[in-house]
């Protein structure tokens, strides 16, 4: 296992209400994201635990590109992986985004 | 009502229609089983009350270990309900993924007015907790038997990737009823323990049909391990459900008598068979050969005819 930890600061704050959404399993290719809005509204935190160990440049550029095309303001992202491929590490982490501006 | 949640409520009712329950996850399953916008998770992921386990082994932990619980409303009223994550390690009872089970079984037995419905997939005890995950299922099987005590319902849905193996099975066989679709396997030992154990020539795992024959829904309904058999999807699943916590009698000594007779008559009937179409054939049931090809509809029927769900017993 390998943890890795990518703090950004975020264009604006994510959009809804919603305090808290988890969003996939943790399964083979497969992955887990919970977030919770606890951040300042500028600020965005990404908590992985991954069991593909030595791939923390890839997380590193696939989480930079989302908060760019996101901007997550305010969340925090806890990643529980079974080793997921890029895509769909992209797709959770957009789901989950997705899943914050639903009404709480 | 926010009218917000009053759109998100009304959407789900039309969609579980035709959403399977198979492919569904967990919390998919929950949410789309009892009343829309009505439940509400106990030890919710936030918690993070994940695995003291997995650490050791180098395994991947997941924040509600693999088991959603909490309290809805199905058909208005107050259930208490827990679903098996099979794809998270094979939907296993590791420590923490009992506990919870255990918990919410323990809470309806006080409380004694809310039934449990139970979504099962698993294969069974987490190998890596193995002695932790058996003190769970002897936990839950005994919490199940309080419950039902007490004059609780406990029943149990049957149809996820998983099916409902070791332990699960024995879980599964101390609930008020069942319900299971083709998909869901119900058995203590799976195909390739016993293969491994016995040989190809007692069982043979790879056999697909043989597997599904053997241990699927359909036959369970025959032999009368399920009470009732439904099509996947989770609007049906939930209908079955609705059904079996009208129509399940009350549980007493009687009826623990009643389904040690049962079970006794089963096997003097059936022991000598050698496959589940022996069975079949033995219970009279026409056309025999053709149940495994069945739609889900056509056996529904059929089943309702050859088998009456016995009020007795269980």
């Amino acid at each position: 296992m390998e943890d890795l930890h990518f703090h950004h600061t975020a264009r604006e704050r994510a959009g809804g209400s919603r305090k808290m959404a988890i969003v996939g399993v943790v399964a083979s290719g497969n992955l887990e994201v919970l977030v919770e809005r606890m951040l300042a509204d500028d600020e965005c935190q990404v908590e992985i635990k991954t069991a593909a160990v030595g791939f923390g440049e890839l997380w590193n550029a696939v989480v930079a590109d989302f908060v760019e095309r996101y901007a997550p303001g305010g969340l925090k992202f806890s990643v529980n992986d079974g080793g997921a491929r890029p895509d769909t590490v992209s797709l959770r982490l957009a789901q989950a985004v997705r899943l914050m501006q639903e009404a709480g | 009502m926010p009218k917000s949640r009053q759109l998100a409520a009304d959407i789900p009712h039309e969609n579980t229609k035709a959403i399977s329950f198979y492919e569904s996850s967990a919390r998919t399953r929950v949410e789309l089983l009892v009343d829309a916008g009505s439940f509400s998770e106990f030890i919710g992921p936030e918690m993070r009350e994940v695995s003291p386990h997995l650490k050791i082994f180098d395994l991947p932990e997941q924040f509600d270990d693999g088991i959603v619980v909490g309290s809805g409303r199905l058909d208005s009223a107050p259930i208490f309900i827990a679903a098996q994550e099979g794809r998270f390690m094979g939907g296993a009872f590791g420590e923490v993924h009992g506990a919870k089970l255990t918990g919410l079984l323990r809470a309806a037995r006080d409380i004694k007015s809310m039934p449990v419905v139970i979504l099962f997939d698993t294969g069974g005890v987490r190998l890596q907790e193995a002695n932790a995950g058996e003190l769970a299922i002897a936990e839950i099987m005994r919490a199940v038997m309080e419950a039902r005590t007490a004059g609780v319902k406990v029943i149990g849905l049957i149809g996820g990737r998983s099916g409902c193996y070791g332990g699960g099975g024995l879980i599964a066989g101390c609930c008020s009823a069942l319900v299971a679709s083709e998909q869901g396997r119900i058995a203590v030992s799976g195909p390739e323990v016993i293969e491994t154990n016995r040989g190809v020539e007692e069982f043979d795992s790879r056999d697909r049909a043989l597997v599904w024959r053997t241990m699927g829904g359909k036959h369970r309904r025959l032999l009368g391990g399920a009470e009732a058999f439904t099509e996947d999807t989770v609007r049906d699943f939930r209908d079955a459900a609705v059904q079996l916590l009208g129509s399940t009698p009350d549980f007493s000594l009687q009826t623990l008598h009643a389904e040690q007779s049962r079970l006794e008559e089963r096997l003097q009937r059936f022991g000598a068979c050698l496959d589940a179409t022996d069975i079949w054939i033995a219970e009279g049931v026409p056309d025999a050969l053709n149940v495994p090809a069945m739609p889900a509809d056509q056996f529904v029927v059929l089943a309702d005819k050859v088998r009456r769900i016995r009020r007795d017993a269980r």
